[in-house]
């Protein structure tokens, strides 16, 4: 009997779950509960020096509180020097280049970049042109893969306490997302993920949010939020930009709320134990009843918590490899 | 002192001539052709095709306005090079070509800068605005070879039929740029699954589609020439295919990019692989062939837009749109049409030369006769290269096909008698 193959991590960078193999995934997923432990020391340092005298520099284009605060927080958990760069405008706009920037940082020897960037595919640009690790913290509507990797670990690790298996896998798992699928960096990357990890991923949203062929990416696609909801082992909302409204996208939010929002009255139809989950930041009462938000099945804070441990997985991944 | 080129196929697709034979020039005119020919000097073209300069009615040479991406003099390197001797600027400068002195100025830095032919477009309204139509017989008489406010759609289809009414009693093509805009609006390329899985927002095939058809529409209205630039669909190259079986009097033209490419390119984000229209899916760049197989497409023309490596090297929407082709476009005729063999050399040849002459009424381009001017190109179609960006004669390297490696070499041009191009 041949001992199977332990994964290492060797990549450079994470600037998408497109093109990572399910080893590579479950790596980060098997890596985070070490970080998680980390976290929740109820007494002690809540910290380990795996990044001791590294530069993390979360560089940020457009406004975060969630993605930042949770990347920030694993960098100092990892005891990192954390570097904050807010750039409100295009590099454009300022009139200097992204690459530019990136060589001025990383003539600071910066170790890892985070960046959270506007546009489809500005941390792929800069990961093929620079030498310093690039975490994608969301690229335009593009991903958002380490969003994509704490929603797969909450459910995994949900679904490992409930069936009382510590080996328990996604595989069969029925996930639907709700919502403005276009728009969504959080959908793409969480279609991507949980496919390669075995779940069977629902769509349900307005048509004039779901995206040209999406089917291809391998999903199920329904306008039917009751048909979306059962059989769902969990429950995803998006956050719904209230602007789409203004741009014609969807006729009120009245409409929208009587079509798609996930409160007592559609969860009528899912299964008892479906579990509810949404990125942040929720819109009260739109995509998500209160009720349902602060309710049994929500797992949104974990969601939160989560956040942390996936994000020092990575980072300590992406540094010292594993 | 006469030179002749010896020992070349000459292929001439006004006289149906493809057959080996020497062409001899005297000055800046073809003296004679004929077999066994004897001159002063003596150019070797073994091995290789001779034909007609080639005619792209398509190019961006951005002078006056922005000549760090190209200049009149550097735009017309890079043509001699791709084996081109006559060429159509759009109007879209800055200031725009929109009056007499405007034009005078193009003819004047060609005079004086350009090594090969420089026949510019002007704008069809005044400053592209889309509001107010062009002194179109004026611009005639300095010598604008068609109006157009390429870059951008008239929007307006009531003052389309009033440029095209007012072109065709000056006897001037219009160059259609098809794209509504307000489909298209926030697109930065095919809108499909790539798109949709690479998260970019995209412009719909339809928003081509629809205004090649209505622009056709007023065409027959009107009675004017419209000519159908970078048709990019299946569809669009179907209303064209319909459109001339009902006799219209309509052309089309399109570029190398669209028989070669599809926006399976765009995956990696290169903003190389970024123009408009933009890059279409597998059945479209067929259907693109097919329309070059069948006659619906009258000429090929590069749309050769350069931009500087500072301007594309940003995040792909927000880069500019357009790529350089006049360096290249030869090799992608020969590599991506010739030699899968969907059609002749000599249909190439005629693609390249008397297509985009005819359209914009080009008398003395894309022909090689006694007593005619000595534009002629002389290149090895078996010849194998790699496109190095890097070597380019344009200002600008924004080339989708750099390392890529083909066939069909430029290894001379001359441009009224003189060599322009030697490679």
């Amino acid at each position: 009997m041949g001992e199977a193959t332990r994964t290492v991590w060797t990549r450079k960078d994470l600037i998408g779950i497109d093109g990572l193999g399910r080893d590579e995934l479950e790596l980060i997923l098997d890596t985070a509960p070490q970080f998680a432990g980390v976290s929740a020391r109820k007494s002690g340092i809540k910290r380990v020096p795996l990044l001791q005298g590294r530069l993390v520099v979360n560089w940020f284009h457009e406004p975060s509180t969630r993605t930042r605060t949770s990347f920030e927080l694993a960098a100092k958990r990892l005891s990192a020097d954390t570097l904050g760069i807010a750039a409100s405008t295009s590099s454009s706009v300022k009139g200097e280049t992204l690459h530019d920037t990136l060589s001025n940082i990383e003539a600071m020897h910066a170790d890892v970049i985070v960046l959270r960037h506007g546009c489809a595919g500005a941390p792929h640009i800069l990961a093929a042109a620079h030498e310093s690790h690039i975490v994608n913290a969301g690229d335009g509507r593009h991903e958002h893969p380490t969003q994509a990797l704490l929603d797969a670990f909450t459910m995994r690790e949900h679904i490992r306490r409930v069936r009382e298996d510590p080996e328990a896998t996604l595989d069969g798992v029925k996930v639907t997302l709700l919502g403005d699928i276009t728009h969504s960096r959080v959908a793409r990357s969480d279609i991507m993920c949980l496919n390669a990890l075995g779940a069977e991923v629902t769509l349900c949203g307005p048509a004039t949010l779901l995206p040209m062929e999406i089917e291809r990416m391998g999903v199920r696609v329904t306008y039917d939020l009751r048909e979306a909801v059962h059989e769902a082992d969990v429950l995803y909302a998006l956050r719904i930009q209230l602007e789409r409204q203004k741009a014609g996208l969807f006729p009120s939010l009245r409409e929208y709320i009587r079509l798609f929002r996930l409160d007592n009255e559609s969860l009528k139809h899912a299964p008892e134990h479906a579990l509810i989950m949404h990125p942040g930041p929720i819109n009260r009462d739109i995509e998500l009843a209160a009720e349902v938000a602060d309710g049994p099945r929500s797992v949104i804070l974990e969601q939160v918590t989560n956040g942390v441990a996936i994000r020092m997985a990575i980072l300590h991944l992406l540094v010292n490899g594993g | 002192m006469s030179l002749i080129i010896k020992n070349g196929h000459l292929i001439e697709p006004t006289q149906g001539i493809s057959e080996p034979m020497d062409v001899l020039i005297d000055g800046d005119t073809v003296r004679r052709v004929g077999k066994d020919l004897d001159g002063d000097e003596v150019m070797d073209a073994s091995g290789c095709v001779v034909c007609p300069g080639l005619v792209d009615i398509h190019v961006h040479f951005r002078e006056p306005g922005y000549e760090s991406k190209e200049t009149i003099a550097s735009g017309g390197r890079a043509a001699a090079r791709g084996g081109f001797t006559t060429v159509v600027p759009m109007a879209n400068t800055n200031p725009v070509i929109d009056n007499a002195g405007m034009v005078e100025f193009v003819n004047r830095r060609a005079r004086e800068t350009a090594c090969i032919r420089v026949r510019p477009a002007a704008s069809a309204t005044k400053g592209m605005k889309g509001a107010e139509i062009t002194e179109m017989a004026e611009l005639k008489d300095v010598g604008a070879v068609a109006v157009t406010d390429d870059g951008k759609d008239i929007a307006s289809s009531a003052l389309l039929r009033r440029v095209l009414e007012y072109a065709r009693m000056v006897g001037l093509p219009y160059l259609a740029h098809c794209e509504d805009e307000a489909l298209a609006e926030g697109g930065h390329m095919n809108e499909g699954y790539t798109a949709t899985h690479l998260g970019i927002p995209g412009i719909p095939k339809a928003a081509e589609e629809i205004r090649i058809d209505r622009n056709i529409r007023i065409a027959e209205l009107t009675g004017a020439h419209v000519h159908i630039q970078h048709v990019t669909t299946k569809e669009g190259m179907a209303i064209v295919r319909r459109a001339k079986e009902k006799g219209i009097r309509v052309t089309c033209e399109t570029g190398p990019h669209y028989w070669m490419l599809t926006d399976d390119a765009v995956r990696g984000f290169s903003t190389n692989a970024k123009m408009n229209p933009p890059l279409r899916e597998e059945e479209d760049r067929l259907a693109i062939i097919e329309g070059i197989k069948d006659g619906t497409v009258d000429c090929l023309a590069t749309d050769h837009a350069p931009h500087t490596r500072t301007e594309k090297e940003v995040e792909f929407e927000y880069a500019p749109f357009g790529v350089v082709g006049l360096e290249t476009c030869l090799a992608m005729a020969v590599t991506g049409l010739v030699e899968p063999g969907h059609i002749s050399l000599e249909r190439m040849v005629e693609l390249l030369t008397l297509g985009g002459a005819r359209i914009c009424n080009l008398e003395d381009a894309g022909v090689l006769r006694e007593g005619g001017p000595a534009d002629i190109t002389i290149f090895d179609p078996k010849a194998e290269w790699t496109v190095d960006a890097g070597r380019f004669l344009s200002l600008s390297r924004n080339s989708p096909f750099d390392g890529m490696t083909v066939r069909g070499l430029v290894k001379r041009t001359l441009c009224a008698g003189r060599t322009v191009y030697e490679g």
